[in-house]
């Protein structure tokens, strides 16, 4: 249908072009967000708004797509141990399945989302546009996800065989679109739903991920702050 | 040692009228902005009575303060650190807006535009959140003056320590009774709220206590919320941060009471420095529940004490506010007089707000108890109370009457001391046995009937230097300082994407 020259160069702006404007969008932007308006860095809780229903979506949502993030960086990371993992069917099986249960408690949950945005009228007064933009694309990742992960196996193989030394090409600054060219065309929306969402990260609530508490494990109980010659001590 | 100050506050609940200019005041001046009409820093409840937001007592349900666990040791009741990770994104204990009220306003223009008709046009209620018209069913004082008895005061948690017959007898109709609980953000010397959270966004501040809320940092995890046991941290719904009562430090930084106080019609607040050691505080906070209304007074230091000056001198407290402190009202009540009490210490977080609690009704149980002339029978109607002393003691004494009833004795007897003088119905002698059996010298008594009933503005509010703008002169040059800083915002606290 399409000439293999523009083949060639849609997969160049998709896969090449897109993630470097992604990721460079992605930095300058948080970090100008963070510098100019460090008050917008919020979570922007709707649970004061209404609780009902909020645990049914927020839980199973946030717990399933923070363990498919995890996987997705393992299998970038270390490659090798997943194919090795892989070769025994029954190991295969259990990794897919995880996956797969994962993938489904994110979908259920982010269902549930947007069901009690659009349930709530209090919540709707505080939805935004970006936020509709946003939960497209998260739900066009999720859908996507869980349809490679139901009918394109074995997702998890080919993941560490192809998709992570291309983005290792990406990240060495020497991008190679051979091992991806050949991957189905869900796979492909999928990738590049995921770059959009590099993009659009610095410009919707999904800032919340960047600012995760950490200082809370090790730090002092109470926190006290002194203008004064004993400012900056922290602790009772 | 280490000496640190604290400003800190008394009210005088015997004083209390319950007209709310407080609540007003402080609605005006800080919380009239969207997300937050439905915060009340400052609000004033009937009690008995299910309080603000509804039964915000009950622990069992809001998790709020402090808990000793098996090993002794303190840990926040609502979550520990592990569990506040693997909560972050759902809180079990966070009250709803349903626990408040919704915030409503009325349309008022269509008194204006109503086509002519028979009958009177009427402004209805629309919600401030949604704008949509709304039916009203609740407010930030439903229950204010016993209004719904069956339905609030009845509910009240702190009745769960009275008898059966003691509560039906608190609400016959002809003995009903109630008394005024306005309440402010305590500024804790243990405050959960500033545990709890995950961002360390909340902070007491050094030189003088107030307990704050950094806005860049807060994160809306919601922590603070259900921590603090007194529900003094209010989210807003709006911006997406917590926010709480600042004690007007912005006023204070300028020699000003806060608004509630300085507004305040019946003259029940005081306001003043507090020393205290912070080396005990750990210890103090770990007390058995029947030793921490101790603990905390003896943590209290002297300010004419010259040990403690010298302490106070190397711990960096500036000169001018040890001075402040000795002038400090809070420190007769708390501390000499010991008539003034903090409220619910068994939450473990050490309120530095302490209370006079009521004796007014005590007093209107017998009509003849005035021309009594023996003291112990006068002491005995403290007993026959109308508001139950266990009642009180479940508010000011963690369940335990003792110093409740040493407060109370004193204050009936500078009553009758007064009224001898005054009136004259009571024999001098009498009121003055009264006096040395509640332990209360004749110039004490003096010193607390002036400052009770005759209190000026400055004897009401002894404010200490806050030397900011000194301690910024350390850190920078100012006029420097001066070209990058405004007041709060260079950017408009806009809502997050
Ligand atoms: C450790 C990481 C994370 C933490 C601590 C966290 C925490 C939160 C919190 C507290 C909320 C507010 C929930 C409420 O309304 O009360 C929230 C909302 C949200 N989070 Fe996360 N989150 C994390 C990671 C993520 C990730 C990885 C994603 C997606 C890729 C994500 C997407 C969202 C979205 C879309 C919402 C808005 C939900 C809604 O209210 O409609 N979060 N998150
Ligand atoms: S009263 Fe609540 S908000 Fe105020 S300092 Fe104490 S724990 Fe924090
Ligand atoms: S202004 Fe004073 S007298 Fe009036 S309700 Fe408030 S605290 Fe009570």
């Amino acid at each position: 249908m399409f000439s293999d020259e523009f083949l060639g160069d849609f997969n160049n702006l998709m896969f090449v072009v897109l993630p470097y404007l992604s990721f460079v969008v992605f930095l300058l932007m948080t970090i100008q967000r963070y510098r100019t308006q460090t008050f917008t860095y919020s979570s922007l809780s709707s649970q004061f708004l209404e609780n009902k229903h909020h645990f049914w979506g927020m839980v199973p949502f946030h717990y399933g797509v923070l363990a498919i993030i995890v996987g997705h960086v393992v299998g970038f990371l270390i490659p090798g141990s997943v194919i090795a993992w892989n070769s025994q069917p029954l190991r295969l099986y259990i990794l897919e399945i995880s996956a797969l249960v994962c993938g489904i408690l994110t979908v259920v949950g982010f269902v549930n989302v947007i069901v009690r945005r659009f349930r709530s009228k209090k919540i709707m007064t505080v939805t935004t546009t970006a936020d509709w933009i946003l939960y497209a694309i998260l739900l066009l990742q999720f859908l996507s996800g869980v349809y490679i992960a139901v009918f394109e196996r074995w997702g998890s193989s080919w993941y560490a065989s192809n998709a992570a030394p291309y983005l290792w090409s990406l990240l060495k600054l020497s991008p190679d679109t051979s091992f991806i060219v050949a991957l189905p065309a869900m796979v492909k929306l999928h990738m590049v739903s995921a770059f959009a969402l590099i993009a659009l990260f610095p410009f919707t609530r999904l800032v919340h991920i960047l600012v995760i508490p950490n200082p809370y494990f090790w730090r002092r109980t109470q926190v006290v702050r002194w203008v004064g010659p004993r400012r900056k001590r922290i602790g009772h | 040692m280490d000496v640190r100050s604290q400003i800190s506050m008394v009210f005088h609940l015997d004083k209390c009228i319950g007209c709310h200019t407080c609540s007003i005041a402080c609605k005006n001046i800080w919380t009239d902005r969207k997300g937050s009409e439905y915060m009340w820093w400052n609000n004033v409840e009937t009690k008995p009575g299910t309080g603000f937001p509804t039964r915000w007592e009950d622990q069992e349900t809001y998790r709020g303060g402090w808990l000793k666990d098996e090993n002794g040791k303190l840990k926040l009741r609502a979550m520990d650190k592990k569990r506040t990770l693997f909560n972050m994104f759902h809180n079990p204990s966070q009250p709803s807006i349903d626990d408040y009220y919704e915030p409503w306003t009325y349309k008022y223009d269509e008194l204006f535009n109503a086509p002519e008709g028979d009958d009177q046009p009427t402004a209805r209620p629309i919600s401030m959140i949604t704008g949509d018209y709304m039916d009203i069913k609740a407010g930030p004082n439903w229950d204010d003056d016993l209004s719904g008895s069956p339905v609030y005061a009845e509910n009240d948690p702190n009745l769960e320590s009275l008898t059966p017959e003691q509560r039906e007898q608190l609400f016959a109709i002809e003995r009903m009774v109630m008394f005024y609980f306005p309440r402010i953000c305590n500024h804790c010397l243990n405050p959960s709220c500033v545990a709890s959270c995950p961002s360390g966004a909340l902070y007491k501040r050094g030189e003088d206590g107030i307990v704050l809320v950094d806005q860049n940092r807060c994160r809306a995890w919601r922590a603070c919320i259900s921590a603090c046991p007194y529900k003094k941290t209010y989210y807003n719904w709006h911006t997406g941060k917590s926010e709480k009562c600042i004690l007007c430090f912005p006023r204070l930084e300028t020699g000003q009471a806060p608004a509630c106080f300085h507004s305040c019609v019946g003259r029940i607040r005081y306001l003043g420095v507090l020393l205290y050691d912070a080396d005990k505080l750990e210890e103090v906070a770990n007390l058995p529940q029947d030793q921490l209304i101790q603990g905390q007074r003896d943590m209290i230091l002297n300010p004419h004490d010259p040990e403690v000056i010298a302490a106070a001198r190397k711990s960096g407290v500036h000169d001018s506010v040890i001075e402040s402190a000795q002038k400090s009202p809070v420190y007769k009540f708390v501390k000499e007089w010991g008539i003034a009490l903090p409220p619910h210490i068994e939450y473990r977080t050490l309120p530095m707000l302490f209370y006079v609690p009521p004796l007014l009704p005590v007093m209107s149980t017998h009509t003849d108890g005035l021309t009594q002339n023996t003291s112990e029978k006068l002491f005995h109607s403290i007993d026959e109370a109308r508001v139950p002393m266990e009642f009180l003691a479940s508010i000011f004494g963690a369940g335990d009457q003792s110093f409740l009833r040493t407060g109370l004795r004193k204050q009936m007897a500078i009553r009758m001391y007064r009224r001898a003088i005054t009136v004259g119905d009571i024999e001098m002698k009498v009121a003055e046995q009264m006096l040395a059996e509640s332990g209360c010298s004749k110039d004490e008594a003096d010193a607390i009937y002036k400052m009770t009933a005759l209190c000026t503005f400055d004897d009401r509010f002894v404010i200490p230097p806050m030397h900011r703008e000194e301690a910024l002169e350390m850190l920078k040059e100012p006029h420097e300082h001066k070209q990058e800083a405004g007041f709060g915002f260079r950017t408009g606290p806009k809502r997050g994407l």
